[in-house]
């Protein structure tokens, strides 16, 4: 039943995962009454949205939350999806987050004063809104996914949790980053066999010259650059993500340790026709020319700064992987209707929800409207997407200095805007 | 976006297209274009083709003359040859593309090219247009563009412009990648 009272407080920040919580940190340490709502407990989306052997891509030190860090004894480790769970579920305990679970939020919408936020417990007024909820809440599909046939299970990177949900027989992994990558490997160890459409990806070495790449792009400031520093951000916002993984021997798992292990490669999937045939794009080979020439100017960079810095002699020699092997004619279509595949896997991205934001600070391709996350609305707030802010905001180290920055800045919003009078 | 003093002259206007792109990323429907082309049988394989007017930026545009093409078939399809085939238009297409684009992008990237040429070819099996054989297909099996670039660059940098001109090729994307075809009868 809905509370009939409406409550108030200065500012609703909406999603306790790892970036609303670094928020309510922040608000506490200026003092800044809030609340945080979440849809189900602390860290609901790693609980409901992941697959079940996923590990974070970022090492153990690497997950560092204003007033709180790994204190564990494998440091360079990755953690497991259960552990990821328990850091951020300690992390809203050590800092007593005002967190309410079991809240959906239905609308945020403005008022005189700032926002009003229903929820299925009932209404909050606020001064101010942080936008925490995620860049991940709907898994992108192509619009030809209706014409593969029904017999074909589909799942999403969000749905998929392990091999044994998938019947015996081969099955089509739409999708070479992080996500799919993973994926393709682990349902490709299960026997079932595995074809891998790749388009846009960024290849990295998980370890580069004895040290974890994750390292080298702290160290030398990568991921500290600034979304107002870059020249075309917009462009910048959209890249997958680094097709890195969490692997325990800290091997590189890149399209070449795919098809060493048996997987096939297929260019970027272009459409489905009605008659069921899979049609696969030309481009394979100049995807894979991209990616490798992208990561050579990464590495390039690491290099450059390593010879800077006198890193050299502490890191082992520059050197390069060797290139993505593409097969001289990969197939250009597939006939979904004989059988052969089970399944498909579709790795293509996410998106987030605003359905619920009344407020009209989306562009015409439904993506907010902000500044380094201050949003186009006054005293509303983004968290945690794609270089928001910093190249590291989607990241749980990234958390924090944006919280920073943002909190101060919501700080000097309330004051000079003084607290109407709510009637 | 403020640009350092540029020192390469491949003759690509870039300033004037990241205005383009910036007008028409506020006003989306400037940017729909149509290509139009118009077709005459002239006898035999043998039909002429003329390319003047197209749309964009919301109005009628038109190109500075008419440009016209022949094509046809060889002699030993038991043609004329009055004109190159239709298939190596297409080569010429893709090319042409392609190399716009490095041109483009190597502007963009403030490297002078000295001399860029290219080289196609289209493997076909013709058991395909005959009919003879429904397992082979009627187009190419496969197509190689073989690129001699020459440039003040480092190799890695000439690989990079031709793989940035192939991710953003209009050509290279037809035909690669499905594209729906309408064909009626007036």
């Amino acid at each position: 039943m809905r509370a009939t009272a409406i409550r108030t407080v200065t500012t609703v920040v909406i999603g306790a995962g790892h970036a609303g919580l670094a928020m309510s940190r922040c608000l506490s340490e200026r003092s800044i009454d809030h609340v945080v709502l979440e849809r189900g407990e602390v860290a609901h989306t790693w609980r409901t949205e992941r697959w079940d052997s996923l590990r974070l891509l970022t090492p153990n030190w690497q997950s560092r939350l204003p007033g709180f860090q790994y204190n564990g004894s494998d440091p360079e480790g990755y953690r497991t999806l259960a552990e990821v769970i328990e850091f951020i579920g300690s992390y809203a305990k050590a800092i007593s987050a005002p967190v309410r679970t079991h809240t959906t939020v239905a609308s945020a919408r403005s008022t005189e004063s700032g926002y009003l936020v229903r929820t299925d417990q009932g209404d909050w007024l606020c001064r101010a809104i942080v936008v925490a909820s995620g860049a991940c809440n709907i898994a992108d599909v192509p619009t030809f996914a209706n014409s593969v046939p029904p017999s074909i299970m589909q799942l999403t990177a969000q749905e998929y949790r392990n091999p044994e949900q998938l019947a015996d027989g081969g099955v089509l992994v739409v999708g070479a980053s992080s996500s799919g990558t993973q994926i393709a490997y682990e349902i490709h160890r299960s026997g079932r066999p595995v074809t891998l459409s790749v388009g846009e990806h960024i290849r990295a070495p998980r370890v580069y010259r004895g040290k974890d790449l994750e390292w080298w792009m702290d160290a030398a400031g990568l991921l500290d650059e600034r979304y107002d520093e870059m020249d075309d951000i917009a462009r910048a916002r959209r890249v997958p993500s680094l097709q890195l993984a969490g692997t325990p021997d800290r091997s590189t798992l890149d399209i070449n340790a795919l098809t060493e292990i048996g997987v096939k490669l297929v260019g970027r999937l272009g459409g489905i026709s009605e008659d069921g045939k899979a049609q696969f794009s030309g481009s394979l080979r100049n995807m894979c020319a991209l990616s490798d020439l992208k990561m050579g100017r990464l590495l390039d960079r690491i290099d450059e700064w390593a010879q800077k810095n006198g890193f050299d002699d502490a890191a082992g020699p520059p050197h390069r992987l060797p290139p993505t092997r593409v097969e001289p004619a990969p197939p250009l279509g597939m006939d979904l209707t004989i059988g052969e595949v089970k399944a498909i896997i579709w790795a293509t991205g996410y998106r987030p929800d605003y359905s619920w934001l009344e407020v009209p600070v989306l562009d015409r391709k439904g993506r907010l409207r902000h500044d380094g996350g201050i949003v186009s609305s006054p005293g509303m707030y983004l968290m945690g997407t794609q270089f928001m802010r910093r190249r590291k905001s989607a990241l749980i180290d990234g958390a924090g200095d944006d919280a920073r920055d943002l909190s101060a800045h919501l700080m000097s919003y309330l004051d000079t805007r003084p607290a109407r009078k709510m009637a | 976006m403020a640009e350092a003093s540029s020192t390469a002259n491949n003759g690509v206007n870039v300033a004037a297209l990241i205005a383009a792109r910036e007008a028409l990323t506020e006003a989306p429907a400037a940017a729909q274009f149509k290509w139009r082309a118009a077709c005459e049988w002239k006898d035999g394989t043998h039909s002429h083709s003329t390319v003047e007017g197209f749309y964009g930026l919301g109005q009628e545009q038109h190109h500075k003359r008419t440009f016209t093409f022949d094509a046809d078939h060889p002699e030993i399809f038991a043609s004329e040859d009055k004109g190159a085939t239709p298939v190596e238009y297409v080569l010429v297409g893709l090319a042409s593309c392609l190399t716009a684009g490095i041109a483009a992008v190597a502007q963009h990237r403030n490297i002078q090219l000295r001399s860029v040429t290219a080289t196609l070819e289209g493997d076909m099996d013709v058991q395909g247009i005959l009919g003879i054989d429904d397992d082979v297909r009627n187009g190419f099996g496969g197509i190689k563009v073989t690129y001699k670039i020459d440039a003040d660059a480092k190799r890695e940098d000439i690989e990079a412009l031709v793989a940035q001109s192939q991710k953003r090729s209009a050509v290279y994307d037809i035909v690669t990648n499905p594209t729906n075809v309408t064909v009626v009868v007036d």
